[in-house]
């Protein structure tokens, strides 16, 4: 068949995207190299619905993140993902950064961000009594806050397929050809799939899908961020996402209360070389730690639960670039989706519906009642049975995970939270291996962390020959 | 065994491990309606997965394997009469007005279940510290387990690890995981150590490294995880110079790097915590700093053997018994320890009465010197053999010696270089 529209890349924009034309009466693929959505750029990042005053208003980014904003609230309503929205604050601890932190408010108002507050040093030991004494004022953006970046795609992948939309995983596109008004794009392993418009929302990769079907030359860079989480029971989880006075070049190391109750410090700003270089270091960990003591009380490395890096792909120009493709017909680039990159996303799905339609797509709304996403159902025994002790997870919700598609470990976890806590799967990995193999009908053997050559265990007890 | 038949118990005990069990026998003996609670579908906790030998010989005089001393410490809890509602978690545990206390239960069995009781018993073991607990660096490929989490996947479930293997820490778990992956063909290329001395019992080191030429590496760390999908190596560096890193090929990482008190639900009802030893500050009954609430065994201090963590819990559990027989108590009396220790349990004592005290020494000497002060008297000197990390010091002290008023302190002094 030939599709409407073929999306490459499952991540925050391209599963928008999709959700967005599920509500269309056209036909639409996503394409995805990895074995589950949200696997790239999308997974490992801060997670923060932002306030729309960090750039300014003339460019693309701050449209769709003040547009997004507002449709994380809309999003949350309609796809159960959680959402905690806490609000931010902007703290200064010199008059020199309360000077920076009335320039962004000043942003924000000319930005048409609504709700913002000026706060002298009480208000904002009011607002956070945590923070630390040197405090001296800052601004508090009520509209924003923190979700679970994975659980939000997911949801945006199981409505926009309820709803009609086809999804292919493990498809990675290497080649593209436009012939006779139809793309075909052409996965490495063989397999290809025909359809009248592309959207190019690769992520990191979205340089080499552009080459590899003719269109535009432009490098993406990725900027590596590494992330520290800490215990749910930690001292220092903050009430509200809580930001330094942001840099030249980032916005600086925040104090994130995450919607799944644990807390985050992070993240780092370093240029990489590699799209795969996601390891973290052990160099800023200390200087993450110390920047955060600075800023509130309670840091303690004792709560370190886990470490991960993520790679923003960005462009030379700093700015998103979305566009039809000056070189390729019926092709829409989506790239250099850095920070706010989350927070516009949502309206990064609409700005490329509208784009498409430009392009000549025709899209009729759907009159057909909306499939809902799945709920579990309270009354099912399963749902007290406890898996995972640390985020006290039932076998219920990994059974759940795993008929939606997640079938990885890494990919449960992510729809779950299962081996997210504190013990990170060291009691429950055992059991929910045996739930998926149960569930999926596939050997324990065949299970894999997050896909491709990542098998848990290497076979059965005896399989080896014992050297005496 | 008999399950859960009520829903107001004397005793609560959460969890059926080693020390849950012990408690659960003594008071469910002494005619006290005793409930135990464990996660599992199966008394135990972790001895199930310990299939090796050398557990009991304090205890039941004879040599046992983790299983089949589960066994013997699950029957007498069971004859005694205690009742169990396993495959069930503690979601939730309040002080109730009265001065009893509230459980949350959840099972399949059950559903949610509310559960009463007199006292409650914290029993909860440990969890493994993990790699992301000391944030080792490198990337995060499939490969990388705790030495607990392994042994599970091997021992109860039949599945390999993998094939080479790098342990990282000398703790008992991992020595023995080392031994037990050369067993079925896995090949430990090395154990690595942070510490200058090892972590666990001489007698592991011997019996599961030097018997099988696993060379440990002291004073050295991990220093980068390697691999994009499965651990494909490890870089280990010595403390002293860590740019002078080598790197070790292998598609396995286990972690045996210490145990946390699993004391999320004390936190919970506001249990006082003991930051030296991670679990509940405990006076000479074993009574937290709720009245009502007991703890022992691992979750209260991180026991070598799992004999001790029984003798723990009786004597524990002869505590419980009293409370619940409406005997009183005066007042405590601190104890203190020197840089040597890491800690003394309990953290104070009723003068006059009769008290065991255990300690964790910081130090590697032989002959050392233990003594109990107080008010400024030598009080109780003992020579100390063999002072390692690995070995926890235990001591009983007759009421008749510590009857004093004022602070008891404890100082390890060492003796001859080991």
């Amino acid at each position: 068949m030939i599709y409407d529209t073929a999306i490459i890349g499952a991540g925050a924009c391209g599963a928008a995207t999709a959700w967005q034309l599920s509500h269309t009466e056209s036909k639409t693929i996503l394409l995805e190299k990895e074995t589950d959505a949200a696997f790239g750029v999308s997974k490992a990042n801060s997670g923060i619905v932002h306030g729309g005053f960090h750039h300014p208003s003339d460019t693309l980014k701050t449209k769709l993140e003040l547009r997004g904003n507002k449709l994380f609230d809309v999003l949350h309503e309609e796809l159960g993902f959680p959402y905690h929205k806490c609000g931010i604050l902007v703290a200064a601890y010199s008059e020199e950064q309360m000077e920076t932190v009335k320039k962004l408010y000043q942003r924000g108002l000319d930005n048409g961000v609504t709700n913002l507050e000026l706060c002298d040093r009480a208000r904002m030991l009011e607002l956070e009594p945590k923070l630390n004494d040197a405090v001296c004022g800052g601004f508090f953006a009520p509209d924003g806050g923190t979700i679970e970046p994975y659980g939000y795609v997911f949801s945006l992948v199981e409505s926009a397929i309820k709803n009609g939309v086809d999804v292919s995983y493990n498809f990675k596109v290497c080649n593209g050809k436009y012939e006779n008004g139809v793309w075909t794009l052409t996965s490495a392993d063989g397999r290809t799939v025909q359809a009248k418009y592309v959207v190019n929302a690769a992520g990191l990769y979205a340089d080499e899908i552009s080459r590899v079907c003719g269109g535009e030359e432009f490098r993406i860079i990725p900027r590596k961020g590494e992330e520290y989480l800490l215990d749910k029971t930690c001292a220092c989880r903050p009430e509200h996402v809580l930001f330094p006075v942001p840099t030249k070049h980032s916005k600086g190391v925040l104090v994130i209360p995450t919607a799944g109750g644990t807390t985050m410090i992070g993240p780092t700003a370093d240029p990489v070389e590699s799209k795969d270089d996601t390891e973290t270091t052990s160099s800023h960990l200390k200087r993450i730690a110390g920047l955060v003591s600075d800023m509130i009380n309670g840091v303690s490395l004792r709560d370190l639960i886990t470490s991960f890096a993520g790679l923003r792909p960005v462009l030379e120009t700093e700015d998103f670039y979305i566009e039809p493709s000056k070189r390729i017909p019926a092709f829409i680039q989506v790239a250099g989706i850095q920070s706010p990159g989350l927070t516009a996303s949502p309206a990064i799905g609409e700005y490329v519906v509208e784009l498409l339609k430009k392009e000549g797509l025709e899209l009729k709304a759907k009159t057909a009642e909306r499939v809902k996403n799945y709920k579990i159902d309270p009354a099912d025994p399963a749902w007290n049975r406890i898996v995972c002790r640390c985020e006290k997870i039932s076998e219920a919700e990994i059974v759940e995970a795993i008929r939606k598609g997640h079938t990885t470990v890494d990919g449960i976890k992510f729809h779950t939270r299962s081996g997210m806590g504190r013990c990170q799967g060291g009691f429950c990995a055992v059991e929910i291996l045996k739930i998926i193999s149960r569930e999926t009908g596939m050997s324990v053997e065949e299970l894999t962390k997050r896909g491709g050559g990542s098998r848990i265990i290497a076979g059965k007890l005896g399989s080896l020959e014992v050297k005496a | 065994m008999k399950m859960m038949s009520k829903e107001f118990y004397d005793v609560a005990v959460i969890g059926a491990g080693a020390a849950g069990l012990a408690a659960a026998a003594e008071t469910a003996a002494a005619g006290f309606n005793t409930l135990v609670i464990d996660r599992q579908d199966r008394a135990g906790g972790i001895l199930r997965q310990c299939i090796h030998n050398g557990f009991g010989l304090h205890c039941f005089k004879e040599e046992l394997t983790g299983p089949e001393y589960a066994e013997r410490a699950a029957e007498k809890a069971i004859a005694a009469g205690a009742e169990f509602a396993l495959c069930s978690t503690v979601t939730d545990l309040k002080k109730r007005d009265d001065g009893t206390f509230e459980l949350v239960l959840r099972s399949k069995e059950y559903g949610t279940k509310n559960i009463v009781a007199k006292t409650v018993i914290l029993a909860m073991g440990c969890r493994e510290r993990n790699r992301g607990n000391l944030a080792i660096p490198g990337t995060r490929p499939a490969g990388v387990f705790t030495a607990g989490a392994a042994q599970k996947l091997l021992n109860c479930e039949g599945f390999l690890p993998g094939k080479t293997a790098v342990i990282v820490g000398s703790g008992d778990i991992g020595l023995i995981m080392a031994r037990r992956l050369q067993w079925c063909g896995i090949k430990v290329k090395a154990v690595v150590e942070i510490m200058p001395h090892p972590s666990g019992l001489t007698r592991n080191i011997v019996q599961c490294l030097h018997d099988f030429n696993i060379p440990l590496y002291l004073s050295h760390s991990v220093t980068r995880i390697c691999g994009k999908d499965r651990v494909d190596g490890v870089d280990v560096a010595p403390l002293s110079d860590p740019e002078n890193s080598f790197h070790i090929d292998c598609d396995t990482v286990l972690f045996s790097t210490g145990l946390i008190p699993e004391m999320e639900l004390g936190k919970m009802i506001g249990v006082e915590i003991d930051p030296s030893t991670g679990g509940a500050k405990v006076n000479a009954n074993y009574e937290t700093s709720v009245p009502g609430v007991f703890s022992a065994g691992n979750v209260l201090h991180v026991h070598d053997l799992v004999d001790f963590v029984s003798e723990e819990s009786v004597r524990m559990a002869k505590k419980v018994i009293r409370h619940l027989n409406g005997e009183k108590d005066g007042e405590t009396v601190k104890v203190c320890v020197n840089e040597k220790l890491k800690y003394a349990v309990p953290s104070t004592f009723f003068p006059g009465r009769d008290t065991v005290f255990a300690f964790r020494p910081l130090v590697v000497t032989n002959n050392g010197t233990l003594t109990a002060e107080q008010d400024g008297n030598v009080i109780w000197k003992k020579k100390i053999p063999f002072v390692r990390p690995a070995e926890m010091i235990c001591f009983e002290l007759k009421g008749d010696l510590i009857n004093g008023k004022g602070e008891l302190t404890f100082r390890l002094e060492e003796g001859e270089k080991a």
